[in-house]
């Protein structure tokens, strides 16, 4: 794709904070209408450019030129109106306005501070409508549209401005299947309008199929850049780590034991409907649907933080008491939520106090708590998971969203934990801690625990588990070893496109 | 270098605030005689106690995500149900217990309704803040309850007649404080505090039994409210149901100077004493002063500003 004028061209960008060199000299080359996956891990720099690129910081050296002209954006608003949009990872809606006021959020069509309702309309229905979704309802308050259409919302504001740059943050890390679908069909529409799209996500996979260049950085630097096809994943893992990473999926010698946890047809208002399984010690259990399917719903009310409307949840080997969050615990459940801010830790709260808060009352006599031996408990397992942090006493919301998936999961190995509800364990961290994550729950299979694991990608699954169930519209409608499912066969159950062959009893 | 100027200044903040309005109030002409003198650090730290014991409980409130708004009513209902009984005849002892359960009672009602009707704390408080100072003025008929002398006068006065160099109202505020942040630190209970108020979902998850946990925070920190109408009811000598409006919001005020974070979870008794003292000495160097009183509320109002504005730097540097 060499074209003359690039759409976008950055030569030598640096950017420091304090100390910290952030970029330490980043190229880039887009040409119109192509789609440049940005890859690289986290902390690798490609947030600090995104921000540099769309105005938020100024860069301390290097060119940057839109269409062949220079560019230096004063402010994420100047660099809208010089053509640069971007998208970001966390939607940015106000959840009571309509969709139409959100999408001409700061860009209202008005005089003297009148809102000239017809003119609004017009172009907030043409922008969903470049994007293939004419038909979405813009009367509605932006909170009642899915998370799928939310975004379709966010991507039709950026459109207002018409930008020849769309950067995009992660944008499928909430999507279903189906809906990345969509997402890719909306990107090849704006391609063929001509509009650059830079996009970012740690799904390689995803990367290689919307993409047509990639750009690699590492430690703030460009380690590599080409076409993408016939780019071998292989090569951009080696680049964007610095070292070969073999097998992402480790295959730990386990063998499946007794049953330990047996849920027998259980319901939960609003979304889960009827869900059985039996997980057996040493057994890895995958749970595959699309979201809104009532995976999540079901871990959540095996472990009774949803109620038991119908059924029976079955520790075995545990006294059947009162089902609390507190009484699973006690009966060697352990959870690991979806969402990490929002319910897996406590961001302004110690490495220490996060990992042992389901046991604070072990940790000394009477009610005290002795600190010391809390730390060095905490200290043990940032070792032994390899945690970058300062010390035990380190607050986590400084830490990276990978480390912190390390410390939600040492509070269920301290626990200790004998069966594990793991609710997307590794959305949203970088590949080399996924790979450790992948290895820690091979090996915890290996040791005789049970494994229960959601996860919307369907690569990791297949790597993984022993045994995958999928979900669809809140029931759990097959279950089979993993030999017999492929991508495609799961997304057909899981979309309801074919009758479930095989009874989920089995 | 600006983050690190934000932390230090978020770190050392209540401790400089408090150093800079003692240095400011002993240079005048007018003040430097009697300032700095150690009589009048008693006066200060007397006119201290109540708005300090307040803060003790309101620490732990704030800190687990909460918000109390009744406790002005609170010790206004609790100072006149120890007028109350103090005219009837009670000892004082068995009046300060009775006092100080009087307000856990509030409390545990306050609790009972956040935990039990899943309402925010500032609408149930915005409530009980009327009841409270309605039943306050119910008890008392509507107008003050007078007693004859009875032992708790002398808490508070600074005329020291124990000779314990501070009146009992000082070291109790002092004890509770080091015995409060043992709490809040050392025990599981206080770790909790602060599980809920970082994270309620999260406290959830890990089997912390929530629901109790907000009641038993409500009714403590109601234990203290009660403690500081007695104290109230020591330093007039009267049960007045009028007393103390708007003393939570010197209250609230104190605990966010000393570093607590409104929206949970971070916080210490430390800072909330000192929280406590800047509000104190600048009331009190405001009088020596000669200012009016409009022009001390002013600077209060401004001073809340500012430590507002430094939680706000604090957070900002979570993301």
């Amino acid at each position: 794709m060499a074209t003359t004028a690039a759409a976008l061209r950055l030569t030598g960008i640096k950017k420091s904070f304090g100390a910290t060199r952030a970029l330490r000299g980043v190229s880039l080359e887009i040409a119109p209408g192509e789609v440049h996956a940005l890859i690289g891990e986290n902390g690798a720099g490609k947030s600090t450019l995104m921000k540099v690129l769309s105005g938020a910081h100024e860069a301390d050296e290097g060119v940057m030129e839109i269409g062949g002209r220079p560019y230096r954006p004063a402010g994420p608003h100047d660099a809208r109106l010089k053509g640069v949009a971007m998208i970001y990872q966390e939607l940015n809606l106000a959840l009571h306005l309509s969709a139409r006021e959100n999408i001409l959020l700061g860009a209202e069509s008005a005089s003297l501070g009148w809102i000239d309702a017809p003119a609004s309309r017009e172009r907030a229905q043409a922008a969903v409508a470049q994007l293939g979704h004419a038909n979405l309802d813009l009367d509605r308050p932006a909170g009642t549209f899915s998370i799928a259409e939310q975004q379709i919302i966010e991507i039709a504001r950026a459109l207002l401005t018409k930008p020849q740059v769309l950067i995009m943050d992660e944008p499928t890390s909430s999507l279903t299947l189906a809906d990345t679908e969509k997402l890719f069909a909306t990107i090849q529409r704006l391609r063929a309008q001509g509009v650059s799209i830079i996009y970012i996500s740690h799904f390689l996979e995803e990367c290689r199929r919307i993409a047509d260049r990639y750009t690699v950085l590492k430690d703030g630097e460009t380690v590599g850049s080409g076409a993408m096809a016939g780019a071998s994943l292989d090569h951009i893992v080696t680049l964007m780590t610095g070292r070969e990473v073999k097998d992402l999926y480790p295959r730990t010698e386990h063998a499946a034991g007794e049953v330990v946890l047996e849920v027998k047809s259980v319901a939960s208002a609003p979304r889960l409907k009827g869900a059985s399984l039996q997980v057996r010690a040493g057994e890895i259990f995958g749970l595959a649907g699309l979201i809104g399917a009532g995976r999540t719903d079901l871990l959540r009310t095996i472990f009774s933080l949803d109620a038991v409307d119908a059924g029976e949840v079955c520790v075995v080997g545990a006294p059947g008491v009162k089902a609390t969050p507190r009484a699973r615990w006690a009966q060697g459940l352990g959870f690991l939520s979806e969402n990490r801010k929002e319910e897996g830790l406590m961001l302004t709260q110690s490495i220490a106090d996060n990992i042992t808060l389901t046991k604070h009352e072990t940790f000394g006599r009477c009610g005290w708590i002795n600190g010391a031996r809390q730390r060095t408990v905490a200290q043990h397992w940032v070792e032994q998971l390899q945690v970058k942090c300062r010390d035990a006493s380190q607050p986590i919301h400084q830490l990276s969203g990978g480390n912190q998936q390390k410390i939600a999961i040492a509070r269920l190995l301290e626990h200790p934990a004998r069966i594990f509800l793991l609710d997307e364990p590794t959305r949203g961290i970088d590949v080399g801690s996924k790979a450790q994550i992948y290895q820690l729950i091979g090996e915890l299979a290996a040791a005789g625990k049970a494994v229960v694991i959601i996860s919307s990608y369907l690569p990791e699954l297949l790597g993984l588990c022993d045994t995958v169930g999928v979900m669809c519209r809140g029931e759990l409608c097959a279950i089979r070893p993993r030999a017999q499912w492929t991508e495609s066969e799961i997304m057909r159950v899981a979309t309801g496109s074919v009758e479930p062959s095989s009874d989920p009893s089995v | 270098m600006k983050a690190t100027a934000a932390k230090l200044l978020a770190k050392a903040g209540p401790f400089l605030g408090l150093l800079v309005v003692i240095v400011l109030f002993s240079i005048p002409a007018e003040t430097r005689e009697f300032f700095l003198t150690y009589h009048n650090f008693k006066i200060i730290l007397t006119q201290t106690v109540i708005v300090a014991i307040g803060a003790l409980g309101m620490t732990m409130i704030i800190v687990s995500g909460g918000i109390d708004l009744s406790v002005g009513s609170s010790i206004a209902f609790t100072s006149v149900v120890g007028a109350l009984l103090i005219q009837k005849g009670w000892g004082p002892v068995p009046a300060m217990l009775a006092v100080i359960l009087s307000g856990g009672l509030i409390g545990l009602v306050n609790g009972a309704s956040i935990a039990g009707l899943r309402l925010v704390p500032f609408i149930i408080t915005l409530g009980t803040l009327g009841v409270a100072r309605g039943a306050a003025k119910w008890l008392g008929d509507n107008q003050t309850v007078n007693y004859d002398a009875s032992p708790i006068n002398s808490w508070m006065t600074t005329s020291d007649p124990f000779g314990y160099a501070l009146p009992p109202g000082v070291w109790v505020a002092l004890v509770l404080a080091v015995v409060t942040s043992l709490l809040l630190r050392n025990t599981v209970f206080g770790r909790h505090v602060f599980a809920l108020g970082s994270n309620e979902a999260t406290a959830r998850l890990c089997g912390i039994p929530t629901t109790r946990l907000k009641i038993a925070i409500y009714a403590l920190a109601g234990c203290f409210f009660g403690l500081a109408g007695l104290f109230q009811l020591s330093r007039l000598r009267q049960g007045d149901p009028t007393v103390a409006i708007g003393l939570e919001l010197d209250i609230i005020a104190s605990v966010i100077i000393g570093g607590a974070s409104l929206s949970g979870g971070v916080g210490t008794i430390l800072g909330s004493m000192i929280g406590a003292l800047i509000m104190a000495v600048l009331r009190n160097g405001s009088q020596q002063m000669g200012w009016p009183t409009y022009f001390q509320e002013i600077i209060i109002g401004l001073v809340i500003i500012v430590a507002v504005f430094v939680d706000h730097l604090r957070q900002g540097k979570r993301e």
